[in-house]
């Protein structure tokens, strides 16, 4: 039924028709949204790759439907933003209801600090944000993608991957580099290679009914603990585009399958919440179990896994997709800089350190939300509703009221790659932490600050009156692994090429008293920062950041 | 062992409080006492606040055995 989504079709590979092998950098298993982000990461990057999938079309279903502030980021520096926002609905407030009454026990906002580019959430069907990717992917150069190209072997070597590929016309195979394997949460790559998946499946159901219908309710999310439309359960409203609101309704652990999914049953329900004299029609229903699992390492030797291949968390939060677009943005620079032979293999170790801690947090978020959403005990229930009805007037009582923590950027705070602070800093960014976001001025355009950092090391320097870059700022940028320099001041008078901090937000933001020098990972994260600029220092922390073999030691870090 | 937690007497004329707290009970289902109870232990709770005392408290009640 949901008409918008798009076939994209077979088309014969030349490897059928040649028998000359050919040897790719990359190879991604996957044209989902994280396999398809992947590749325009690389692209970015200035690396070829081929994306295989076995499919040929977008997802069914509109699934993944809320896209954080951080994915946006991500997508933006990606040059893949404006669409999602310009489709998507933008949204800001929650309201949490509980039991029989109609008025909310409170409303919270996601994104409490104003002025940044994007908002906390948006909401859009998860095959609009595919179509999407797959757009930009074809108005580049270096990404090519396969459909009805269905991988049935991965064959390590000691320097690569030779992947065999099996199509409708026949079957064909190719070397790479790297196999990347973003092919969802059933994983035939990492079943061939008999890796693990540990975790827990929860004991409940879930029904989904997107449905299109004429409403004026707010663009709010509500989520609404034992209502009397569904007793005992959880429900929620989400509004996304084409007038489709997606319902969800909590089941239980014993119910029938089929006859939940009878349109009259699903009808009788809508009704129940939504009231009984509106027009509506189904867009799409499903009815979802989850589970909570990841994999021990996402770096076996040439094969990474990225996305629901790697990790699967409940949707309570949002951490699906929006965390697999973050295994994007960890691992795309580093694999850059090892295909250049600028860093040695073994920095794929720090996105296996970085994103496998990640995924522990998302996991262990997502299952309190859950334990909080279907009390596991009759005394978990009675503190439940205890909580729900101490909410109603006491704010502490709301930090506890657990409807899914929405996903937020993981903070890398324990990564190797980071320097430590060796001067003090009135910030919220610690090393490791993704950079906030402000309002800028350039070239006499208004901006933002995350516009101008990312893809390779980017650093600000929050110039003293009237000065220019530090001295040998310069120099830096004809290194190996080069960091780009960016001026800022408040001089509204500045000259072209200075980033001007109009509103005086991002000094406040990061603490940038005259002098400070702050540098950014090719991703966005923050990784070191001085009250002075040293060169050498600077250089030291590429170094580290880039696990160059000779760089020093700090304190206390095992040799 | 305990560190901040203080276990020592603190509560002015306690069998006032205590009378005062059976009473919160009094005509209460057991349902309805249990609920009760999780209130005050969740507006307790945040009143102490540190999370040290918290920890402390959870490890006290969790380790207790009553002695012969
Ligand atoms: C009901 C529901 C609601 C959700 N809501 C949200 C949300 O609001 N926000 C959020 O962030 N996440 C949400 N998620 C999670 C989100 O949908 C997933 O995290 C996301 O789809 C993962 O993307 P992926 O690219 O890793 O995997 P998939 O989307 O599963 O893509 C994997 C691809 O690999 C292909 N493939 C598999 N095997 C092979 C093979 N052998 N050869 C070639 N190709 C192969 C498949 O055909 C598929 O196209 C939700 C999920 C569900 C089910």
């Amino acid at each position: 039924m949901p008409g918008v989504r798009q076939i994209y079709p077979f088309a014969r590979p030349p490897e059928l028709d040649s028998d000359d092998r050919v040897h790719l950098p990359v190879i991604i298993v996957g044209a989902g949204p994280i396999g398809l982000a992947m590749g325009l990461e690389l692209d970015h990057q200035g690396i070829r790759s081929i994306i295989l999938d076995d499919d040929n079309k977008a997802s069914t279903g509109s699934k993944a439907m809320l896209w954080s502030k951080r994915s946006l980021e991500v997508l933006d520096r990606l040059d893949c933003s404006q669409r999602l926002l310009d489709k998507g609905v933008t949204w800001n407030l929650g309201k949490i209801f509980f039991g029989d009454s109609k008025e909310p026990v409170y409303g919270f906002k996601v994104l409490e600090e104003e002025d940044q580019q994007f908002p906390g959430f948006i909401n859009l069907q998860q095959y609009y944000v595919e179509q999407f990717l797959k757009d930009e992917i074809d108005a580049r150069e270096l990404t090519e993608v396969r459909w009805e190209n269905e991988v049935t072997a991965v064959d390590q070597t000691a320097d690569g991957a030779t992947v065999t590929v099996s199509t409708p016309q026949g079957n064909y195979q190719l070397d790479c580099d790297y196999v990347i394997a973003a092919d969802g949460s059933h994983s035939p790559i990492r079943k061939m290679l008999g890796f693990d998946f540990e975790g827990e499946t929860f004991q409940d159901h879930f029904l989904i009914a997107d449905i299109k219908m004429k409403a004026d309710f707010p663009t709010e999310r509500w989520f609404w603990f034992d209502p009397p439309f569904n007793r005992g359960q959880s429900a929620l409203l989400h509004k996304q585009p084409d007038d489709v609101w997606r319902l969800d309704f909590q089941l239980g652990w014993d119910i029938d399958r089929a006859e939940e999914l009878k349109p009259d049953n699903v009808s009788r329900r809508v009704r129940a919440m939504m009231g009984e004299d509106f027009e509506f029609e189904f867009e799409w229903v499903s009815i979802y179990t989850f589970q909570c699992r990841q994999m021990d390492r996402f770096v076996h030797q040439r094969v990474i896994f990225i996305g629901d291949a790697a990790h699967l968390v409940s949707p309570f939060g949002a951490r699906g997709a929006n965390s697999g677009l973050q295994d994007v943005d960890n691992l795309g620079w580093k694999l850059a800089l090892i295909l250049d032979g600028k860093a040695p293999p073994s920095l794929l170790e720090s996105y296996d350190y970085e994103r496998v801690t990640a995924a522990k947090e998302n996991i262990l978020s997502s299952t309190r939300a859950t334990d909080f959403i279907t009390p596991k005990s009759e005394i978990s229930r009675v503190f439940r509703d205890a909580v729900l009805a101490l909410a109603r007037d006491f704010e502490f009582a709301r930090r506890f009221v657990n409807s899914g923590r929405l996903s937020v950027a993981c903070i890398l705070d324990e990564s190797s790659l980071n320097t430590r602070d060796q001067d003090s800093f009135d910030s919220k960014l610690v090393p490791g932490s993704p950079s906030v976001d402000a309002p800028v001025t350039i070239n006499g355009e208004e901006s933002w600050f995350l516009k101008s950092i990312g893809n390779e090391f980017t650093a600000v320097y929050f110039a003293r009156n009237g000065e220019k870059a530090p001295d040998g700022a310069t120099d830096l940028e004809e290194d190996a692994i080069p960091v780009r320099t960016i001026v800022v001041t408040e001089d509204n008078k500045a000259g072209a090429g200075i980033l001007i901090d109009h509103k005086g937000l991002l000094r406040q933001r990061l603490d940038g008293q005259p002098g400070t020098y702050y540098l950014f990972r090719p991703d966005q994260h923050l990784v070191a920062r001085w009250r002075e600029f040293d060169c050498q220092a600077v250089r030291d922390a590429v170094a580290r950041a880039t696990m160059q073999p000779r760089r020093i030691v700090q304190e206390g870090e095992p040799v | 062992m305990s560190e901040k937690l203080r276990t020592d007497p603190q509560i002015e004329d306690p069998d006032d409080f205590y009378a005062r707290l059976i009473d919160l009970h009094q005509g209460l289902s057991c349902d309805e006492s249990n609920s009760l109870n999780c209130k005050l232990i969740l507006l307790m709770a945040n009143h102490i606040g540190d999370r040290e005392v918290l920890f402390e408290v959870l490890d006290v009640v969790r380790n207790y055995r009553p002695q012969k």
